[in-house]
């Protein structure tokens, strides 16, 4: 159980902290194949390929796998109710989580101020 | 190094400015798009397309990746999630440039900018969308489950999004500033004999309010200017598009509603500089009409260049 992107597929709870744990900037959206998700995973594509954050690691979880649970009941994503849930980890912590479709801007404002330029 | 002349710069990846973009590249025109999203526009944040002919439904995501690829395959270049710096539409030679500082230079352009969700402004909007506030049905309507929403709206999306939410959630109020719906009888009737469903009409919310998520609305009855609190989970907002026209306002001539005015040629007041879909003056604005649009438009195009 994927997600039609180009991005790093998780899987597991395991992967997730293993991406988290192995890299010091970590961005991962969890969602459906919808239209509130599909822009957002567009957008990491593009900034993972343009090579101006090779510091952040994208990734993506399907929000209805059972084990993307430790996104879905993270303190941080209370009160959440839009897809997708996307997350910012630094240093294995997450120092940043948003509700819904965000644009460009919002992800690089995030970006660069959470993890530099 | 002598720069490229693009014939045409499509300012727009939405199916006004992929459809002109498959015409003006079939024809063999040099062709760049830009668009400060992804492939697709409105079309990319639609669940499911019913009425695009040929497909008997298709997900708006799908459609618009075939457009897309159709596009590039007759040699468009294309360039998403790219933000335009400044627009040098005037002269013979237009020129386009985009955050990075590249600039590009084009004979003509085609702005295809498309709309978006029009929000209702209210104090709090923007910090509870995602936590209460959403713009779409069928990717929300599932954290809903049993709880007690607003639908915000009185036209035929409100009024479709508000039956389609019932699914979830065990009541459902419209609330609609006007006295009377814009949707079709059809819908109205649906909505009617949806026991599930109230509203309350000639009302605002005027403000969202709560703690993690919404918690509560303030109403605004608009011809009493009475004021009450609503207690609820959720508020979808269905109250129809504006046009993405901020960028070239005072570049081209607008009407008072921000809409980009065009001749019978698809031309706007600029010579050289055409318009497409949802952004122009019109009165209909469907995936249809988009790519009627964008197919009138390149073939005005090709032949300004061939004077």
């Amino acid at each position: 159980m994927t997600l039609q992107t180009n991005l790093q597929h998780l899987t597991s709870e395991a992967d997730v902290k293993k991406l988290i744990e192995e890299n010091e900037n970590v961005m991962i959206c969890c969602g459906r194949m919808g239209p509130m998700c599909v822009p957002v995973y567009d957008i990491m594509e593009d900034l993972e390929k343009s090579g101006k954050y090779d510091n952040v690691k994208f990734a993506d979880m399907l929000f209805d796998h059972p084990e993307a649970a430790i996104i879905r009941n993270a303190p941080e994503c209370r009160g959440f109710m839009g897809l997708p849930f996307t997350m910012y980890y630094k240093n294995g912590k997450i120092v940043k989580a948003t509700s819904s479709i965000q644009n460009l801007d919002q992800i690089i404002d995030i970006l660069d101020s959470e993890f530099g330029k | 190094m002598e720069t490229k002349i693009y014939d045409s710069i499509i300012i727009g990846a939405g199916p006004a400015g992929l459809t002109a973009g498959i015409y003006l590249s079939r024809a063999k025109q040099t062709v760049l798009i830009i668009d400060s999203g992804m492939a697709g526009g409105q079309i990319a944040l639609t669940h499911e397309v019913a009425n695009y002919p040929g497909f008997e439904s298709i997900s708006g995501y799908m459609l618009s990746m075939t457009m897309k690829k159709q596009a590039e395959k007759f040699g468009c270049e294309i360039k998403t999630n790219t933000k335009i710096k400044d627009y040098n539409i005037a002269g013979e030679i237009k020129e386009i440039c985009i955050n990075n500082g590249d600039c590009f230079k084009a004979k003509t352009i085609i702005l295809a900018t498309g709309g978006k969700s029009r929000k209702i402004g209210a104090k709090g909007e923007d910090t509870f969308a995602g936590r209460g506030i959403s713009y779409c049905a069928t990717c929300d309507g599932d954290f809903f489950q049993d709880r007690e929403i607003i639908v915000v709206g009185g036209g035929n999306s409100a009024l479709e999004e508000a039956v389609s939410l019932t699914k979830y959630a065990s009541k459902v109020t419209i609330v609609h500033q006007f006295k009377e719906w814009q949707g079709f009888q059809r819908a109205i009737d649906e909505m009617e004999a949806n026991p599930k469903i109230d509203y309350i009409l000639e009302s605002k919310i005027i403000e969202f309010i709560g703690d993690q998520s919404l918690e509560k609305v303030i109403i605004e009855n608009q011809k009493t200017k009475e004021r009450f609190e609503k207690k609820i989970d959720g508020v979808f907002i269905f109250i129809g598009y504006v046009p993405n026209t901020e960028k070239i306002e005072g570049l081209v001539e607008l009407n008072k509603w921000k809409e980009i005015i065009v001749n019978n040629n698809y031309e706007t007041n600029i010579s050289g500089v055409f318009a497409a879909g949802d952004s122009i003056v019109k009165r209909y604005r469907q995936i249809t009409t988009a790519v009627a649009d964008g197919t009138n438009a390149a073939l005005n195009v090709i032949e300004y260049l061939n004077k």
